[in-house]
């Protein structure tokens, strides 16, 4: 995982502890109570979970490593991996299950040459399938970013794509 | 803002609103949340230049809302007081529609909807929106939810007003518990009894919490009410804090939705900064203020104590029950935890009375209910309607029946929790108790409506997958019941099945239902209950098919 470089073309060895610091004061109280807003501050700023962010988190509050640990990965937000520029997020809801999604789901593989939940290479999309999104009628629909693109078909989601 | 000190000063601000709202200014409104995805956000600001361009701004006025309920026609948008209603509109039509519409009051055939061959121009006229009840809904479509004044003008804030002027505590619970809302989140357990428990737990700390974790692929309802209303829920919010006494709530919101998480927050901020959130409110004495917290992706927060353990910085697992958060939550304190579409409810209640509210429904559900009305359906969007409406009046009246010539074949209600409903039940009337009765469940109101092309255990499977994945892992059963019945599914779909499949599936489906710790558990195996009780000939066939 270290050898990974991050969107910022940082180093995963040389993580930026500056800005843990800077987003760490903003939290009065950095008790158990904080740890999920605090944790979405951190992936915010450094794109995902770096192992030496986490290890920091749990030297300055005290809370063990081995708790952070354990919020961290049983949420679906949280990622421990560097991941690309743009994150393009496949409903696998019902309503686009029905409608199609399967195929365009291979499809973006297909564009993107990676799997389901991986990076692309050159760090430029990470391409996860998600549950619900709640744009049921417009199935089926990707988020990339926080834009939303409805009523796909294989033609529309590969010119959105290489727009990027 | 000047902060309101008295009820006496909001009814002043509402009144000065009301009168300064011009008559003549027509009204631009156009849907910039769902219909954001296919260019709303464009034709907004297309419109906006439009109207400068023409130094309009006298004239006309472009309003950014919330949900209209039409997303099958997004971009949608209405123009009053006409109330013509147009869709599928694009950047290259706003400068047709300033001119002959707005300007000329011409109609502009080729925006309108289409019903039995006809264009019809006038939401009144549109059987989608004719046949529903907008109660919840009320102000969703029509105001600007960034704009608190919007709502207070549509007499918003006007229930907690009401409460805090000349209503106690019991008085508002004893409404609550007379309009017979239930829950709508799923269960359907009676609000005002919920709310009964938490004000009788000992405590001098005690919490609300929103539930807004809705997860249930084929929801949408609430992030529609929070994008579109958010105002609605707070004053909810309000109201049950006065009730119970409670100083302190939070919004547990999906960090999937963006749009709710960003009007959510300004309407706390405004309705803060307008002292309807703080101390003393409405100089009555009463304190209260709200937190909005995203969740962090996990569909079985959706449970109550799943959502506690996940604000209090846990994993999100759930915890048995009892005790229930209304005596023992957040922290240990009492707490009320309702979902977002119930709290819409309250200031209707409270405001209008119990006795009106109690008028609309069945025998034993009370009130309307919102569906997300998705699949294949010609009008996908979301839908208001009486309890004891019929599933056909909602697919076929307003939902304007099935897509390109296909049969009706199921209706997958209450997402992973429900069940599929045959068409034998089109004209049963849906309310808590006869949905459960056929198989399904209310949940939160997903309601994908499936054609004759839809294979019945591979929907199974689809919702076995799901479970599978958010199991929380804390208890067997679910855990690895979901687990076994997903590879027999999947097996059978790979024309692998065996006969015996089938009544290892039911005992599977059976157990984990019996002995889950949690409703993600208890539930998870009902779509493979239903499909395997109303069409186990499909199963039949894929296993005969190999052979």
């Amino acid at each position: 995982m270290k050898d990974n470089v991050t969107p910022d073309k940082t180093s995963a060895r040389e993580v930026d502890l500056s800005r843990f610091r800077s987003i760490i004061a903003k939290y009065s109280d950095t008790t158990l109570s904080e740890l999920v807003p605090v944790l979405q501050s951190l992936q915010d700023s450094y794109g995902y979970l770096p192992m030496e962010v986490l290890e920091e988190l749990s030297a300055s509050t005290g809370i063990p490593l081995s708790k952070i640990y354990g919020v961290v990965t049983f949420y679906a937000q949280f990622h421990l991996e560097p991941r690309g520029k743009h994150i393009v997020k496949l409903c696998s809801g019902t309503a686009c299950h029905i409608k199609g999604a399967p195929d365009i789901e291979k499809r973006i593989a297909d564009i993107l040459q990676v799997e389901e939940g991986q990076t692309t290479q050159d760090y430029k999309f990470t391409y996860k399938a998600v549950a619900c999104i709640g744009a049921c009628f417009l199935a089926p629909v990707m988020m990339i970013d926080d834009r939303y693109y409805g009523k796909l078909t294989e033609e529309k989601t590969e010119n959105i794509l290489k727009n990027y | 803002m000047d902060k309101l000190e008295t009820c006496d000063d909001l009814e002043r601000l509402r009144k000065s609103l009301v009168s300064e709202e011009s008559k003549e200014k027509i009204r631009i409104l156009i849907c910039t949340t769902g219909c954001r995805a296919l260019g709303a956000e464009e034709v907004y600001r297309t419109f906006q230049a439009e109207i400068e361009n023409q130094s309009l701004a006298d004239k006309v006025e472009i309003i950014d809302t919330g949900c209209q309920g039409l997303c099958t026609r997004a971009p949608v948008l209405t123009i009053e007081p006409m109330g013509v209603f147009y869709g599928r509109v694009t950047e290259n039509d706003v400068h047709e529609i300033i001119s002959r519409t707005v300007l000329k009051g011409e109609v502009i055939e080729r925006l309108c909807y289409t019903q039995e061959g006809k264009r019809i121009p006038y939401i009144k006229d549109i059987d989608f929106y004719r046949k529903q009840k907008k109660l919840v809904l009320r102000n969703c479509g029509s105001i600007n939810p960034k704009n608190i004044n919007d709502y207070i003008k549509r007499n918003g804030y006007a229930a907690i007003s009401k409460a805090l002027s000349g209503m106690s505590a019991e008085d508002v619970i004893h409404e609550v518990v007379s309009s017979g809302l239930r829950g709508r989140g799923g269960a359907g357990f009676p609000t005002g009894k919920k709310w009964e428990l938490a004000k009788n737990a000992k405590g001098d700390v005690k919490y609300v919490i929103c539930n807004g974790d809705e997860g249930d692929p084929g929801a949408f309802m609430d992030r529609a009410v929070l994008e579109g209303d958010p105002h609605s829920v707070i004053e909810g919010m309000l109201i049950c804090a006065y009730a119970i006494g409670s100083g302190k709530g939070i919004i547990y919101v999906r960090e999937e939705y963006p749009i709710a998480v960003e009007h959510l927050n300004i309407a706390v901020d405004n309705a803060r900064s307008l002292g309807l959130l703080g101390e003393n409110i409405l100089g009555s004495g009463f304190c209260f203020d709200i937190e909005v917290k995203m969740g962090a992706g996990a569909f079985v927060c959706g449970e109550e104590t799943a959502l506690i353990a996940s604000i209090e910085g846990r994993r999100g697992m759930p915890c048995p029950r009892p005790p229930y958060p209304s005596t023992s939550g957040l922290w240990g304190k009492p707490t009320n935890i309702n979902n977002v579409e119930t709290l819409a409810n309250i200031p209707v209640i409270i405001f209008e009375g119990a006795d009106s509210y109690r008028s609309i429904g069945t025998e034993t559900s009370k009130g309307t209910k919102i569906f997300a009305l998705a699949g294949n359906v010609n009008n996908t969007g979301l839908v208001e309607v009486p309890m004891g409406t019929s599933l056909r009046e909602i697919v076929f009246d307003i939902g304007g029946g099935i897509p390109k010539r296909k049969q009706f074949k199921a209706a997958q209600m209450g997402g992973p929790s429900g069940g599929c409903v045959p068409e034998k039940y089109l004209d049963t009337p849906i309310d808590y108790e006869s949905v459960k009765e056929i198989g399904a469940i209310m949940g939160s109101g997903g309601l994908i409506i499936m054609d004759d092309s839809t294979s019945m255990v591979e929907i199974a499977r689809y919702f076995m997958e799901f479970c599978q994945n958010e199991s929380c892992g804390k208890c067997t059963p679910c855990r690895v019941g979901t687990q076994r019945m997903l590879e027999i599914l999947t097996r059978i779909l790979a024309g692998e099945g065996k006969k015996e499949d089938l009544s290892l599936l039911s005992e599977l489906a059976e157990v984990t239902r019996n002995s889950s710790l949690c409703g993600l558990g208890q539930t998870s195996a009902n779509p493979v209950i239903s499909t395997l009780y109303y069409f186990q000939n499909e199963y039949e066939e894929l296993i005969a098919e190999k052979v």
